[in-house]
């Protein structure tokens, strides 16, 4: 007999007692627990993801479209970022046409060159307004998971309102499991050493996320 | 079950020594009550928790109650999604597996991220056995595999070591496993990260073989999740070319509609975040992002013996969040190692004995590292009756009886050790239905006491060695509420 078999066999053995007619999964689990907390207008959703990100350490900036680029300069010349990694498909209108060198990330590039890129600039899938978090998922504006983690400074763009759900069960609905995700919540953190918070500790050490859209009215 | 901690006494005994080191007990102390406040204000932002607890609790026994179909289903979606499974009946099975899968790469590294899993099955010690070195990646657990130390929380398993400690042990083992610290290298959290930060990212930029355990295993879609704060858990399941997850077999959920319930309830009980920083989720592999093989190991390893018992096989219902720990007066004094295992405190003394049954002195001893207090319960994100748990497992190591042990059903007599207990339970039967005697016991021990010895005699020794006596009151009880209130209210 192989192991799976064991296992399984072990399994079955152990739940004697479940019967067939135990009750389907759809009946066993009871979904009253809230689709998202609080009612919200859509501006107070944006809202609240700004101050649930600046909250966890993440640099909250907000720009239009005109804005964005300037922006993403400036940003990128506060770090003294010399070259900057690219997902393939990020809109070329979100960089400015002068400025630092852009890095296009490919298949072959090892991690030894992408850990001497100084920032990179993503796009994201979703953003959660009452923890704080957006969601990568791969997609071409945001590239490989590996290009989000590699470099000391993440820029990562947001676009608003479209982009951003109140609460996780909103955002599990909206995004595709056979994808990778990389949720992040504010920059690399621990509080290993006496329960002394310190960022930075192997993923970028700054997450900045710049709101993209026109300022909302009510 | 290996026996990773040979050696280790029993609960009582590593417990009173725990409870005499002051600085182990002072960070602990420090340290759960902090986790515990925040983790207070966490929870009460969600108005719904009872409810996503409740959610909770029924997805996982659920899952439990019909394992074998939704494990059979995650290894049809994992395998169509390009990963291969392997099934482990033990640690020795999986540590196989895992040491044939690294030699078919050709490497003698791996990096590793943080994983109850692959030290409960001594993962590390059985890969150096092959010639395999395995690096911790986890802040805390590098800290600990440099000291050749035991972790001591779920959380945070370095919690009993200062600053101080961290950058002498860091001073004097980093040059041994690769990149040095720097020379002048002070005793800051923030110079002590940077300095593991500088020798983790090495290894991680080489690695190309990574292995993790997982928070959750999704049967209908094949995903796998990993939470964690500092992303050395992302480094090592995107960088390598090859990634091997162990995961023991109650890690399933049904459906992905299931995260929404524990990526709620997990952060918030377990660091007090309202997210912890990153979550990663992979479905088999994906052209050209991340690991080109993916590998699941499987892990039972007493798993089904505890799903055989219908009382405790809540425990497998389990998502470590280490809520319970932080709320354990018992583990706030005691410490993690006192508990022999990986998983210390409340749900370590139900899970281990059920891992690895009660023949052990230790594991005998557990369901006794417990008040009773049911502050455990309390806060459980998946609502696991750990007193309940406790007092079948006491029955069950002094009474003995039916219960499965790796498959088989056996008739367990009762443990070695506990024959005092019994008589001493049964002595205490005894006076409770004898008032009489109970009285005349409690006026005579009062007078005797200047002459009672602080250990019992004769049988009982075995009882006390490592318990202290309680002392007995000047005036028994009754007496004393005759003299005070007693007469005035009239009551007898
Ligand atoms: S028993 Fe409950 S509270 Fe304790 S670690 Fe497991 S899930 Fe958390």
């Amino acid at each position: 007999m192989n192991s799976r078999e064991r296992v399984l066999g072990r399994v079955r053995r152990a739940l004697a007692d479940v019967t067939p007619q135990d009750r389907p999964y759809e009946e066993a689990v009871p979904r009253d627990y809230l689709r998202e907390h609080g009612e919200l207008t859509v501006r107070q959703t944006v809202e609240l993801l700004a101050e649930n990100l600046a909250d966890y350490r993440a640099i909250v900036h907000r720009a239009d479209g005109e804005e964005l680029p300037l922006l993403v300069t400036r940003l990128l010349a506060e770090r003294g970022a010399r070259e900057v990694l690219v997902p393939p498909g990020l809109p070329p209108e979100w960089l400015p046409a002068a400025g630092p060198v852009r890095i296009h990330d490919r298949a072959a590039d090892t991690p030894q060159r992408l850990d001497r890129v100084d920032s990179v600039v993503t796009g994201c899938a979703v953003a959660i307004a009452e923890t704080g978090t957006i969601v990568l998922d791969g997609s071409p504006d945001q590239g490989r998971r590996r290009i989000s983690l590699v470099p000391d400074h993440h820029i990562c763009v947001v676009r608003v309102p479209e982009q951003v759900v109140s609460s996780v069960p909103q955002a599990l609905e909206r995004l595709d499991p056979t994808r990778p995700l990389t949720w992040i919540s504010g920059p690399s953190a621990t509080s290993d050493i006496e329960l002394d918070r310190v960022e930075g500790v192997h993923g970028p050490r700054t997450l900045e996320v710049i709101l993209l859209g026109r300022p909302l009215s009510a | 079950m290996t026996g990773t901690y040979l050696g280790m006494p029993a609960f009582p005994k590593a417990a009173a020594d725990a409870v005499h080191n002051p600085t182990l007990r002072g960070n602990l102390r420090h340290a759960t009550h902090t986790i515990r406040a925040k983790r207070a204000k966490a929870v009460g932002e969600l108005s719904d928790w009872a409810e996503l607890r409740e959610a909770g609790r029924r997805i996982k026994d659920h899952t439990l109650r019909h394992l074998d179909r939704y494990l059979l289903q995650l290894e049809e979606s994992v395998t169509a999604a390009g990963g291969t499974v392997h099934w482990a009946a033990d640690a020795d099975e999986a540590n196989r597996i895992v040491a044939r899968l690294v030699k078919e790469t050709g490497e003698s590294e791996v990096v590793k991220v943080k994983s109850m899993a692959t030290q409960e099955i001594g993962l590390n010690e059985a890969l150096e056995a092959e010639g395999i070195r395995a690096y911790e990646t986890d802040l805390a657990e590098l800290i600990v595999q440099l000291c050749k130390d035991r972790p001591s929380h779920i959380l945070v398993p370095a919690i009993h070591r200062n600053r101080g400690e961290i950058r002498d042990i860091f001073r004097a083992e980093m040059g041994e496993w690769g990149r040095p610290t720097p020379e002048d290298l002070t005793d800051a959290p923030a110079e002590l990260a940077e300095a593991a930060r500088l020798h983790l990212r090495e290894k991680f930029l080489r690695a190309k073989v990574g292995i993790s355990g997982a928070n959750f295993m999704v049967a209908e879609t094949g995903t796998l999740v990993v939470v964690e704060s500092e992303g050395n858990g992302r480094m090592c399941l995107t960088l390598p070319e090859t990634l091997i997850s162990v995961v023991g077999i109650e890690k399933v959920v049904p459906a992905w509609r299931d995260l929404e319930v524990f990526l709620q309830t997990l952060p918030r009980s377990s660091t007090a975040e309202r997210m912890n920083p990153y979550t990663s989720m992979w479905t088999g592999t994906t052209d050209e992002d991340g690991p080109r093989t993916f590998h699941l190991v499987l892990l039972d390893n007493g798993r089904t013996d505890t799903l055989a018992d219908r009382v405790g096989r809540q425990a497998l219902r389990c998502i470590r969040c280490s809520a319970c720990l932080n709320v354990c007066p018992v583990y706030e004094r005691a410490g993690g190692h006192a508990y022999g295992s990986v998983y210390p405190g409340p749900i370590g003394a139900i899970l281990s004995p059920q891992l690895r049954g009660t023949a052990s002195e230790i594991d005998a001893s557990l369901p006794y590292a417990s008040s009773l207090c049911g502050a455990c319960y309390e806060v459980c994100p998946v609502a696991i009756d750990i007193p309940e748990v406790l007092v079948h497992l006491r029955e069950r190591v002094v009474e003995g009886g039916p219960a499965v042990r790796e498959g088989n059903r056996v008739v367990l007599r009762p443990a070695k050790g506990h024959a005092a207990e019994r008589a001493a339970m049964r002595a205490a039967r005894w006076a409770f239905s004898h008032p009489g005697a109970l009285r005349a016991g409690q006026r005579l021990a009062s007078r005797t006491r200047r002459l009672h010895p602080r250990t019992l005699p004769g049988p009982g020794r075995a009882w006390s060695g490592t318990r202290d006596l309680p002392a007995v009151p000047p005036e028994p009880f009754r007496d004393w509420w005759q003299r005070t209130r007693g007469g005035k209210d009239g009551a007898r």
